[in-house]
């Protein structure tokens, strides 16, 4: 039997177009493939389709509620990107989110008094600290005894997932809550303004996306962080000091994923449940990762992977779809675009002669 | 009730875990982090129970199980093996996939029971001779046809990793993927193999969740147990037998955290349930501190291995 020999070649600099191309086609083959799980399952694809979208654009209210679920999808992507840069696979951003809660939550119930202009402030400070402080021994341990760090911070996302149960169930229980276990919502001043019905949280979350981008591209340890990403070696001959960025680059990472904390207590959830996260710590790692760990692409990105999540809860109310559909759909479509980089960073090559297989 | 009849619940409580840890094993062994097991494990606990459901057959139920296992898995081979995708995020998405999944399809059998004909195959069944053996008997032969063959996996998988070819071929490429090619071992095809039979194995741990442990469907089948699997494969540093006690000894453990609820004792619950997570990072830390390389993760765990990026 004769077979043409193919191999595959590294490519340089991909254009935008392919890029456009590549990850289009993608897309669009994740959703044939959707369709056929949906219609396997006698749901109407394309009637779940039209109300993800209506489910975001429908109204002003569906737009903000659309934009509440992207606050802190980008903000937690926007962590993960510093330190994904370094190559640190912080997969911890659920328990930070978790943590800085804590955090904001502590402050509310230490000084309830203070003034809004105050109080907001502080609760964000304290949320950015423990939000750090909890990246910061996965990265001791891995500067130091190069410990894995993708399983240390998976590991303290159930660490921080069960404080956060005890406070709710036992510590912080609100006893005028008839035997809900639920901690108190946050007075007046320890919430975030609203404008028109439109959070503070989206203000932030743009502010950062600049922050992080004038830090990654603008600031030497912006360039510290991906010289050590690239190559720890380098950076030691470079005369970089390697434990200290490791430690500065978990305390910006896991801070502003602990942001996320005190923005979401103070904002939609007005107080602090361990189900606050939704799991959006490990949707915001793909985020990043799509969008090349590069600030600006994740906020495109977050605002696609939002549609979804406000599309998914639309559907499951509206037309009681269940909202599972929009994951699963939201998962496909990973599936696919992952996959598909391999075309964006590879090249197929026929090698022109042809082998002899016996 | 007696520490013999406690135990045998927790034998039963740690069965899932033990096979998708030693799933994980396998995979972990050839290099490959997958993240997605508590989605295999969503998936092979809601198709073992739909075609249990539908055809009352117990066997055919655990077969489908599997099979679903492996198919989830070989979505992940194909996007992290042939695609060279990152692995912790193809993961990831896996996991999405499964919980959405299982979400989707399960969703109708909310609450109803696994069928009379599969409960009583299921039963536990007392093996003659080692079911009288005083304790151990008691504890680990006077159970469920599906716990034995747990037993018989954990066997298999240590036999397979050291003393066959295979199995050291295996954690050759685990090791150094490049030396491997060199010495002439397919590492594509072995990758493909382990990480297949790695999602059979979690596809197994689902569906004894589905059709056994619980009986009724309840909404959230594994609820979150795909990553207890995980951390057990550190805590139990990468061996069969090990994950073994480990898989009970966490069994135990939620057994207990859920009785301690009735006793209000001082100290939380809550920290018994963290407790499994907290023991794994110490024994993180000190395999990491630990200079004895075969208490190690594999050293190309989560990497890649791509012929021509050399």
């Amino acid at each position: 039997m004769k077979f043409k020999q193919y191999g595959v070649a590294k490519r340089g600099e991909t254009s935008v177009q392919l890029r456009v191309l590549v990850t289009l086609s993608a897309i669009v083959l994740a959703l044939l493939t959707a369709s056929i799980i949906l219609l396997v399952a006698k749901s109407n694809p394309i009637g779940v389709y039209v109300g993800i979208l209506q489910g975001c654009f429908g109204s002003l209210y569906r737009f903000s509620a659309l934009l509440e679920k992207l606050v802190p999808l980008l903000i937690l992507s926007l962590g993960i990107v510093v330190a994904f840069k370094m190559n640190f696979m912080n997969i911890g951003a659920e328990g930070q989110f978790l943590m800085g809660g804590v955090g904001a939550t502590l402050i509310v119930r230490l000084l309830p008094g203070l003034p809004a202009p105050v109080l907001l402030p502080l609760m964000a400070v304290v949320a950015f600290a423990f939000g750090a402080l909890w990246l910061i021994p996965p990265a001791f341990f891995k500067s130091k005894f190069e410990t894995n760090e993708t399983l240390f911070t998976l590991m303290m996302n159930y660490v921080a997932t069960y404080f956060v149960m005890h406070l709710q169930y036992e510590r912080w229980k609100d006893p005028a809550a008839s035997g809900m276990p639920k901690i108190a919502n946050f007075p007046e001043n320890a919430l975030l303004p609203q404008v028109q019905g439109f959070h503070l949280g989206i203000g932030i979350a743009i502010l950062l996306v600049g922050v992080v981008y004038i830090l990654m591209n603008r600031t030497k340890t912006g360039y510290e962080i991906a010289v050590l990403g690239a190559s720890e070696n380098t950076a030691r001959y470079a005369g970089m000091n390697v434990h200290q960025t490791i430690l500065k680059t978990a305390i910006i990472s896991g801070g502003i994923c602990g942001l996320v904390g005190m923005i979401q207590t103070a904002g939609p959830s007005g107080t602090l449940s361990a189900e606050i996260t939704g799991g959006l710590g490990f949707t915001a790692i793909i985020v990043a990762w799509l969008a090349d760990l590069k600030p600006v692409r994740a906020a495109v990105v977050s605002f696609l992977f939002a549609i979804l999540i406000q599309g998914g809860s639309y559907i499951q109310t509206a037309f009681q779809i269940p909202g599972s559909a929009a994951a699963m759909i939201q998962a496909i479509i990973l599936l696919y675009i992952l996959g598909s980089e391999f075309f964006l960073r590879y090249r197929i090559i026929k090698s022109g002669k042809r082998v002899e297989v016996a | 009730m007696g520490i013999a009849s406690f135990l045998n619940l927790a034998v039963k409580a740690g069965t899932s875990l033990l096979f998708a840890t030693l799933g994980e094993i396998l995979s972990e062994k050839v290099g490959h982090l997958n993240l997605g097991v508590e989605g295999l494990m969503q998936i092979g606990a809601v198709i073992g129970f739909i075609v249990g459901f539908q055809t009352g057959h117990p066997l055919l139920a655990v077969l489908f199980a599997a099979l679903a296992g492996s198919v989830g898995a070989l979505i992940y081979a194909l996007v992290t093996i042939t695609f060279k995708a990152n692995q912790v995020v193809t993961g990831l998405s896996l996991t999405i996939f499964g919980v959405g999944f299982a979400n989707f399809f399960g969703s109708r059998y909310v609450g109803r029971n696994v069928p009379q004909e599969i409960v009583n195959f299921f039963k536990p069944v007392t093996i003659p001779g080692l079911g009288q053996i005083p304790f151990i008997g008691e504890v680990f032969f006077q159970q469920s046809f599906y716990v034995y063959l747990s037993y018989l996996c954990v066997i298999l998988l240590a036999l397979y990793l050291r003393k066959t070819r295979w199995g050291l071929n295996t954690r050759f490429i685990g090791e150094n993927p490049v030396a491997a090619e060199a010495g002439g071992i397919n590492v594509t095809l072995y990758k493909y193999v382990n990480i297949l039979v790695s999602g059979c194995l979690c596809g197994l741990g689902g569906g004894f969740l589905s059709l056994v442990y619980m009986s009724v469907y309840p909404i959230d089948v594994v609820a979150g147990q795909g990553w207890i699997a995980v951390a057990l494969v550190i805590f139990s540093i990468w061996s069969a037998p090990k994950a073994m006690a480990g898989a009970y000894f966490f069994g135990a453990l939620r057994i207990v955290g859920t009785r301690l609820q009735h006793l209000h004792l001082p100290i939380s619950v809550f920290a018994f349930t963290a407790l499994p997570y907290i023991a794994t990072i110490v024994v993180l830390i000190l395999t990491a501190m630990n200079k004895r390389k075969e208490n190690k993760a594999p050293a190309w765990l989560g990497i890649n291995y791509f012929r021509e990026d050399r």
